[in-house]
């Protein structure tokens, strides 16, 4: 048992060695073979790039998300408080901060720009308020909507504020975005498989003979199968490692400015890479499609080669 | 044992190559097959490896009806016969080495074994010296001899030859023969077909002749 995995073992690596060495001395073909697959990858990992971004830039404005709620007229400041406290206790809140009119209207009064004009308001026009600012599991369009709608039923509170609908529309745009990253890849990946096929099938051809001649020395279909069995995973293998070495380098090329430009609008956010996680995928997938696009092809083209 | 019973061959085309052919082939004998081109000799040897299917009648080798050998099964069974050809079939980007352990790869033998069985088989041929060389630095009657050894590396119990002294001067073809008769001194069934009634005259040995088909008595 043992002695029949290890000698399975041996011609597998025999095989794939020895086809390594006969893509190595194409070498032309085969790096135009490489470059097609990795840049066919590339795309698809850089949009997932894109992806990764946008989620996680959205999860930072999730995290900014405030409800604003006034409080009606004439509430007491002791009122307020309370009603800060209780809410703070809800479980689907992360926080609640008590802006008491004063404060809002020295804060009014900077940010506004009247400045002095306000001063000369008698009576503070603004009543207390109450931030809210719920968790992020509770960031949802339906749980936010359910949140305010509670909200509205406390009987001090006058007017709840929440814009949704950019929330929506942001995850409605990541969504379209996922399902094209989705399609081109499925696409690419058809691609993927349609040429490693042809060139598979193009190598079966010029080995006609050899082919021929092993099977009358009794070469089983499986045996002859695998040399273009591993020429399909190492296009795939070599493919996908450029394919990464691509997506990374855009990464990186990007990375600086966009921090640059981040930092302009007061933010500390840093582009993400693929990450490990995906750049395994990516390898993993890219490998599968060429062992797929190769036995596809070699299954059909070997069958019409038999000794004459 | 080769035993033919009844054996038709028919081609797509309509030609029919085997007619109601029976004839049976004694284990470790040497036998010669002759007769004229068309006669049907590379059929009858393609059906003995298993290239081309009787369209009707059995073929026994070595106890195994050929009929029940499924296309899956015929790697198997073609490792136990070993067969020459007239344009030697070797592939000319691999070296005598590779080309003579090529079936010891398809078999799954490794290691030591393929370099020890190979320089084996190209000694028994002479042609130890020259595992390095490439076929086609070879001459034509080296390069046969090297198909031979590839035929007979895997130690069948049956090798058969379809004309391989066809493109060999008479001196290369009779020194050929003469390895063939050495593996038949060892136990091994040899079938050879060849339409040089000449050179086969020079052996004591069966000869067969077909005609249209059919063994001529």
């Amino acid at each position: 048992m043992m002695n029949a995995f290890k000698t399975w073992m041996t011609r597998h690596a025999q095989t794939a060695i020895g086809t390594l060495g006969r893509l190595s001395e194409q070498w032309l073909p085969t790096s135009f073979m490489v470059l097609v697959i990795g840049i066919a990858l590339a795309l698809p990992a850089c949009l997932q790039v894109v992806l990764l971004n946008a989620r996680l830039a959205g999860g930072e404005w999730n995290h900014a998300l405030e409800i604003s709620a006034y409080l009606k007229m004439g509430t007491t400041k002791t009122l307020a408080e309370q009603l800060a406290e209780s809410i703070r206790k809800r479980s689907e809140i992360a926080d609640v901060r008590l802006v008491t009119a004063d404060e809002g209207l020295i804060e009014f009064r900077k940010r506004s720009g009247f400045g002095d004009a306000l001063t000369a308001l008698t009576d503070n026009p603004l009543p207390h308020a109450l931030i809210v600012r719920p968790r992020m599991a509770a960031a949802e369009p339906a749980d936010l909507a359910k949140l305010v709608a509670e909200l509205r039923q406390i009987s001090n509170v006058d007017v709840v504020q929440l814009d949704t609908a950019w929330i929506e529309r942001f995850n409605g745009m990541i969504e379209v975005l996922r399902r094209a990253t989705l399609v081109i890849g499925i696409l690419l990946a058809g691609g993927m498989i349609v040429i490693i096929g042809n060139a598979i099938r193009t190598d079966i051809q010029a080995h006609r003979d050899e082919i021929e001649v092993t099977k009358l020395v009794g070469g089983s279909d499986a045996f002859v199968r695998r040399t273009f069995l591993y020429t399909g995973i190492w296009f795939g293998l070599a493919g996908g490692v450029l394919a990464l070495v691509v997506t990374y380098t855009i990464t990186g090329l990007l990375g600086a400015p966009i921090r640059r430009l981040a930092l302009l609008y007061g933010s500390d956010y840093r582009l993400t890479g693929l990450g490990a996680k995906n750049s395994l995928v990516l390898l993993g997938l890219a490998v599968a499609l060429g062992w797929l696009g190769s036995y596809l092809a070699a299954t059909r083209h070997l069958r019409t080669i038999e000794p004459k | 044992m080769i035993r033919f019973e009844h054996v038709f061959k028919r081609y797509p085309n309509g030609r029919e190559a085997l007619a109601n052919l029976t004839l049976e082939i004694a284990s470790g004998a040497m036998t010669f097959l002759t007769g004229h081109s068309g006669a049907g000799k590379s059929t009858l040897l393609k059906l003995i490896a298993l290239v081309e299917r009787p369209t009707r009648g059995q073929l026994i080798v070595n106890n195994q009806n050929l009929n029940d050998i499924t296309r899956r099964k015929i790697p198997v069974y073609r490792r136990q016969v070993g067969m020459v050809f007239q344009d030697h079939k070797l592939l000319v980007d691999r070296t005598v080495f590779d080309n003579v352990a090529l079936p010891l790869v398809v078999a799954g033998v490794t290691g030591r074994e393929i370099g020890k069985r190979v320089r084996a088989a190209l000694d028994q041929v002479g042609l130890l010296t020259y595992e390095q060389s490439r076929p086609l630095e070879l001459s034509t009657g080296e390069q046969q001899r090297v198909g031979i050894a590839r035929a007979v590396v895997s130690k069948p119990l049956i090798l058969i030859a379809d004309e391989p002294t066809g493109n060999l001067d008479p001196d290369l073809s009779l020194e050929v023969m003469n390895t063939f008769r050495r593996f038949c001194d060892v136990g091994v069934t040899v079938l050879i077909a060849s339409h040089d009634v000449r050179l086969t005259q020079q052996f004591a040995v069966r000869c067969i002749r077909l005609e249209g088909g059919k063994v001529l008595a």
